[in-house]
């Protein structure tokens, strides 16, 4: 039963990086792109890892999983304002702001 | 389909993607896209070190190939694009020749591991007597056995070579001007940055019993020294004294040289630790080195020394 929702929640988890793979390479401009992969870090990231969560026996291992977590959140959430912000101020310099 | 033919499949899309990669990094005529992608191969290749069952050396690939090595090349692509230096100007024949020299080195050193390997009778391997020697070692991790007790020479080497790279970078002068950083980085980096210097500890002790050690804690420090700098700390963390930084630097050569010192004045011979101190002997060394690889690490990525910046302002 619990591997099956392992099974289930990770299998979701990897559509969703799938998903924001296609965003990557499809959507046209630089912000449209990273919207699509926040949206696979975000929801991808937390379904993989609800899904090894479910699989951890040892207490400790789950904290070192929940941290690496929190980790890759916050790294992800920080790089992509700073990608965005980078290109905002190089277009507002562009047009003379 | 089998469990089997499926990690077939998988290893070889992984060395598939690995030459590719290497490929484009290396024709690429952007610097910038080289280097992104030269850290990406260095990702797969640690997930190559994981799959051949040597975690160890996939920490290392992870944290100093990938991680260190591109922080690096980036630094050293910011300082070129400032004195608007330009490789791709030099001669043609010199671009050549520089390749097929590399390529000659790596054919030799190819050649001679296929010697090495060939000379050795079938049945015969270094592992086997590492393994045998285990409980001796003070340690119950192969690697660290190895890498600390049974070869610690070729350790000590290996953090003299360091200590011999800070002169080169010494030499550079004064660091590159510090970074601008924006708001949010900077609040990352104050949770980052404690953070890190746990994982280093932690990384170091784990090393006796599970895949860890000195230079993996090491690269994690020199990781909390960048955050550092990128978030606007011109130093990175590192002392501002000048005596203070080299000793930081030189502790663990030193620390290394007076054990080994000491061991050879109780009557053992060169780094032959007695097996019931081991333990200790080991730890103390990695502790030292684990903070000069840190700090040297860091400051190849300041390129520059940190205690000249002031005169300088």
């Amino acid at each position: 039963m619990i591997d099956w929702a392992s099974m289930v929640l990770i299998t979701l988890g990897l559509f969703f990086y799938l998903s924001g793979t296609l965003g990557l390479l499809r959507f046209p401009d630089t912000y449209t792109r990273l919207h699509a992969l926040t949206k696979a870090d975000n929801l991808g990231l937390g379904l993989l890892m609800t899904g090894l969560l479910l699989q951890v026996n040892d207490v400790f291992w789950g904290i070192k999983l929940v941290l690496v977590w929190l980790l890759m959140l916050a790294a992800s959430a920080v790089n992509a304002y700073l990608i965005a912000r980078f290109l905002y101020r190089r277009e507002a310099d562009a047009d003379g702001c | 389909m089998d469990a089997e033919t499926l990690w077939t499949l998988f290893d070889l899309l992984l060395i598939i993607s690995l030459a590719v990669l290497a490929l484009v990094a290396v024709l690429s005529g952007d610097r910038r896209r080289s280097i992104v992608l030269f850290i990406i191969f260095g990702l797969l290749l640690a997930l190559v070190w994981a799959r051949l069952r040597a975690p160890d050396i996939a920490l290392a690939e992870v944290a100093i190939g990938a991680g260190l090595g591109g922080a690096l090349l980036m630094a050293t692509l910011r300082r070129h694009q400032q004195t608007r230096d330009d490789f791709r100007h030099r001669p043609a024949w010199l671009q050549w020749s520089v390749g097929l020299l590399v390529m000659l080195l790596g054919t030799g050193m190819a050649w001679s591991l296929l010697l090495v390997m060939d000379a050795q009778p079938a049945d015969w391997r270094l592992g086997a007597e590492a393994f045998a020697e285990l409980d001796n070692s003070g340690v119950s991790n192969p690697v660290t056995a190895v890498l600390l007790n049974f070869r610690a020479w070729d350790t000590l080497l290996e953090l003299a070579v360091l200590l011999a790279a800070i002169l080169g970078i010494k030499a550079l002068g004064k660091p590159e001007p510090a970074y601008v950083s924006e708001n949010a980085f900077r609040d990352l980096a104050l949770w980052l940055t404690p953070l890190l210097v746990l994982m280093a500890g932690y990384i170091l002790w784990a090393g006796a019993h599970a895949p860890g050690g000195a230079f993996q804690a090491g690269a994690l420090l020199a990781a909390a020294g960048i955050i550092l700098r990128l978030a606007g700390k011109p130093d990175g963390g590192l002392p501002h004294n000048e005596t203070a930084l080299r000793l930081g630097l030189a502790l663990g050569t030193a620390v290394f040289l007076l054990v080994a010192l000491g061991v050879i004045l109780a009557g053992n011979t060169l780094l032959q630790y007695p097996p019931d101190q081991a333990k200790w002997w080991i730890l103390l060394i990695e502790t030292a080195a684990t903070l000069s690889i840190g700090m040297t690490l860091t400051l190849a990525f300041i390129g520059g020394s940190p205690t000249l910046a002031k005169d300088a302002a």
